[in-house]
């Protein structure tokens, strides 16, 4: 969607605000909501790239003036409830109740078999390339052109390199298309490229000197130049 | 941060995203569907073993061992795992060469895509606004704000992080540090130079 998180190339956001020596999570509860958003994420609250899709529905203003784990947060409570794993009615009650009890933490239950499991799932991995019979139809150095889309849906093909001219320069397998899996039935698998592009192609004469851009495409964004 | 105490004074009323925080918590303890070590283990895991020193410890091994240098740019997630790193998601990551010529720099515009298996969780600056719309748009003015001065002859190639592949920057190894044990060099990578918004400095080098 033409979402507010599609940022590349927006003006206005002023200087990049750097702090030295940040620690990973900021408060407490930064570091709880990171935890439970993982934990939970097994029970399928959210399909495939569906929590993606709902911080991009989240309200521009709301988007813009939330930080980061606030966002999370409205959208694991949301999808929690719409789960039917919470209602809205606990949750106000039980957050007024810490708000006035600001010294009482959650009640602690431990599970030493499911710790375990995740110490053991942590360094597993999961490629991303799908073993189908896909031949990748662009090679290294075609000149391709990204498409005009404008999904109202989930897409990860930002509105700066939209219908601009480009050329392939690395493939990397087939990976299941992003776009189609939190709405769609089926992966979709695809082949995937980064696809260069001159600044000049996308920002005209004010680009800067001798910048290039690569962006990561799976092939129904692309055609033939 | 939770409240200040102050002799008699009441504690700060806490963030509301504090208080909503734990009262999720413990609704989903009482029905079962986190459990409180489970929660501990994972940010433990984040704030103490998966952080930007994975990263310097590839980087560090590229730098002396031209094998292990040329296998890292060929097949990143690979060679990463040769020294234990995984990438539990479903993700690859592909290193980038920074030369004299070449200066690669990395951002996830739509979102906050990131090598976590090689330098942890993302900063908040990755993750903000004014990076993600500018980094695209113009990378030398950012990189110059971030104090990293590039001539015009070098080209600067901005990764965008829009898929499964996860991109991590090889620095160029500084110079004078030639004879530099492996060990030693771990020390010198930061952070900020595996995404591509700084150099590698050599201590002895710099005032």
């Amino acid at each position: 969607m033409n979402g507010i998180h599609d940022m590349g190339g927006m003006q206005g956001f002023g200087r990049v605000i750097y702090e030295h020596d940040e620690p990973v999570f900021h408060d407490i509860w930064e570091g709880r909501l990171y935890g439970i958003s993982r934990m939970i994420g097994h029970y399928s609250i959210f399909a495939p790239n569906g929590m993606r899709f709902a911080l991009e529905h989240i309200d521009p203003a709301v988007y813009l003036t939330s930080s980061y784990y606030e966002r999370w947060l409205l959208v694991i409570e949301q999808a929690l409830i719409e789960k039917g794993h919470l209602s809205l009615e606990a949750l106000n009650e039980r957050t007024e109740f810490f708000r006035v009890n600001p010294e009482a933490s959650p009640p602690r239950r431990d599970d030493p078999e499911a710790l375990e499991r995740f110490i053991n799932a942590l360094p597993l991995w999961q490629s991303p390339n799908r073993d189908v019979d896909v031949e990748p139809q662009f090679s290294v150095g075609d000149p391709v052109k990204s498409l005009n889309i404008n999904p109202s849906g989930h897409t990860r093909l930002p509105r700066y390199v939209r219908g601009k001219h480009g050329a392939i320069a690395k493939y990397h397998g087939v990976h299941d298309f992003q776009d189609s899996v939190p709405e769609r039935s089926g992966s979709d698998p695809q082949p995937v490229y980064s696809v260069r592009f001159e600044g000049s192609e996308l920002w005209g004469e004010s680009a800067e000197q001798n910048q290039s851009l690569y962006v990561d495409m799976w092939e129904s964004y692309l055609e033939r130049a | 941060m939770s409240g200040v105490h102050d002799g008699n004074h009441h504690p700060e009323p806490e963030a509301y995203a504090a208080s909503r925080t734990k009262a999720l918590e413990s609704l989903l303890i009482e029905k079962g569907l986190v459990a409180s070590d489970v929660l501990d283990g994972i940010v433990h895991a984040f704030e103490q073993d998966i952080g930007p020193l994975n990263g310097a410890k590839v980087v560090a091994r590229a730098w002396v061992n031209p094998e292990y240098r040329r296998r890292l740019l060929e097949e990143g997630t690979e060679a990463i795992a040769e020294m234990g790193f995984k990438s539990g998601q479903g993700a690859e990551i592909v290193v980038l060469e920074n030369t004299p010529m070449v200066h690669n720099v990395v951002v996830c515009t739509l979102c906050s895509c990131y090598p976590w298996a090689v330098l942890g969780l993302p900063p908040t600056w990755y993750k903000s606004a004014a990076y993600r719309a500018r980094m695209v748009l113009e990378p030398r003015t950012v990189l110059g704000e971030f104090g990293l001065e590039l001539d015009d002859s070098v080209e600067v190639r901005v990764w965008d992080s829009t898929a499964d592949v996860r991109y991590m920057v090889l620095p160029e190894q500084p110079s004078g540090t030639d004879d530099s044990s492996e060990d030693a060099l771990v020390q010198l990578v930061s952070r900020d130079s595996m995404i591509g918004v700084a150099r590698v400095k050599n201590p002895a080098e710099t005032s």
